[in-house]
């Protein structure tokens, strides 16, 4: 889809970012998700942006307009465990 | 499970390892006859399909470790697995097979509106498996974003599990699913508006309404045309992209095409991802839909019973000769064009990718 979200709606559930603090982070200068991810946390939680994903790369574009092709802005880069795990289970028995 | 079928009748030893309480995927909740392309299937249902498949893997001896999660691929092929061992008990273990199918199907998109965290606000496909898989009614009052055959399809099984479906909502001017399924709804009377989005929705506890409006054609909407719709559930059916995670954590390329749903790993007619001894299929290297994800999953099961010399040169050929001839018969039906090229795109993103890499290395 390709609607406007509005600065104040949350994008990043997991690390609670809004659209507008998105908005600012690609005036600061990022141009992919990478670097609005490093400004705002948005996709380093829980789902590892699963679900705003395509949210923020959605806002790129809208911001960058012309200048952003999907290839320019990416994707999130996924991470061990791709899915949440206790710490029981990652450690064994002996913790 | 397609896959494993494959090799596994070659002789191959298959472990196939699933997140969910059922190996089978989507398969399981769709309870609906099989729609479009699908030549030979077009009128059986879904969760037979998964229940031959299980069957099969269950002869074949195929080993099936389900409520366990691939959380991780890393060098050499060596997969970290949250193994499911007991009630309430898992264990990691890390498993090196010689090659990896990664099928791990897509995930939903999102659409953001003020008010979408609030309870009752889900992705249609989980209130499909509340309904179809948990038997649980995830609301009464249900309002559907998207008219893709997904939403349609999800409101209609809604209805009939119990729950009234206050209407569906698409942007596009027109009804983006198959009119079978469109029918269904209208004739029960439920609206479907098109030209529509949702604007924002209320409640306190929960979603206990939303404002829809009229949008124009740049997503800009039309003051006055606001109407309120008291819901107790939102479903969002706005597309699925590729679950590509543990494929790009492994190295393997992806590229970008939107009629497969997004980013998805490249590979070659072998469905081998650009990390040799990986193999992709399914949803997970393009959104489509059940009958190409079982053939690509052949693809991907002879070919590493031939690599493995399970099965001589010439019969796997033919196998894969057979699979490709069917996922092209697959491709004619609804954006089969775009999907056979999108698909052609991927197969030459790899030949270019590993020519480039020989060059280089
Ligand atoms: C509402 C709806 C209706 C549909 N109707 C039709 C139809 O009528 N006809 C048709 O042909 N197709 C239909 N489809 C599409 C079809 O269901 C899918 O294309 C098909 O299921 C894709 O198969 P797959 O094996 O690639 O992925 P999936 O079926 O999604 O399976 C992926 C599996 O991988 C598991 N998994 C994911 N990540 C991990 C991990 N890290 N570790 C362990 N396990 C993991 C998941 O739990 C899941 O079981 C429909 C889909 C939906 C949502």
């Amino acid at each position: 889809m390709a609607e406007y979200i509005d600065d104040d709606v949350l994008v990043c559930r997991c690390e609670e970012i809004t659209a507008g603090e998105i908005r600012e982070a690609i005036r600061m200068g990022a141009t992919d998700v990478t670097g609005v991810k490093r400004r705002t946390r948005a996709g380093m939680g829980l789902c590892q942006g699963r679900t705003c994903e395509a949210l923020v790369q959605q806002i790129l574009r809208q911001e960058l307009k012309g200048e952003a092709t999907p290839e320019s802005i990416g994707f999130s880069t996924p991470r061990t465990p791709q899915r949440p795990v206790t710490f029981g289970t990652l450690g064994g028995d002996d913790l | 499970m397609s896959a494993a079928i494959e090799a596994a009748s070659a002789g191959v030893k298959v472990l196939v390892i699933d997140a969910n309480e059922k190996a089978g995927g989507q398969l399981f909740k769709q309870i609906h006859k099989f729609f479009g392309s699908s030549m030979h299937r077009a009128g059986v249902r879904g969760i037979d399909i998964g229940r031959e498949l299980l069957e099969k893997c269950e002869e074949l001896g195929v080993e099936i470790w389900l409520d366990s999660l691939a959380i991780g691929i890393y060098d050499n092929l060596r997969v970290a697995v949250d193994r499911k061992t007991g009630f309430n008990e898992h264990k990691m273990i890390l498993v090196e097979p010689k090659k990896i199918v990664i099928a791990t199907g897509a995930s939903e998109n999102a659409v953001r509106f003020p008010g979408w965290t609030l309870p009752g606000v889900m992705g249609a496909g989980a209130a499909q498996t509340m309904i179809n898989f948990h038997r649980v009614l995830p609301g009464k009052k249900v309002l559907t974003i998207g008219s893709g055959n997904v939403g349609l399809i999800v409101s209609y099984q809604l209805m009939q599990a119990g729950a009234e479906i206050e209407g569906i909502v698409e942007a596009l001017p027109k009804i983006n699913g198959y009119a079978v399924h469109a029918s269904k709804l209208t004739r029960e009377g439920i609206p479907i508006y098109t030209g529509y989005t949702v604007l924002e929705a209320h409640g306190k506890e929960r979603v206990s309404e939303a404002v829809i409006a009229k949008v124009n054609p740049d997503w800009s909407t039309i003051p006055g045309t606001e109407k309120t719709i008291e819901v107790d559930t939102i479903a969002i059916a706005a597309g699925l992209k590729p679950l590509t995670g543990l494929a790009h954590m492994a190295g393997c390329q992806l590229t970008f095409d939107r009629f497969l749903g997004g980013w998805a790993p490249i590979h070659n007619e072998h469905m081998e991802t650009t990390v040799p001894g990986i193999y992709i299929a399914g949803d997970s290297t393009g959104v489509e839909e059940a009958n190409t994800a079982i053939e690509e999953g052949k693809l991907a099961g002879t070919a590493i019973a031939a690599s493995l010399g399970y099965l001589d040169e010439k019969e796997a050929d033919a196998l894969q000769e057979a699979a490709w001839e069917r996922l092209k018969g697959l491709r004619e039906g609804a954006h089969g064009a775009e999907r056979t090229q999108a698909k052609e795109h991927q197969l030459h993103a790899y030949a270019e990718y590993m020519e480039r890499r020989g060059e280089v290395g």
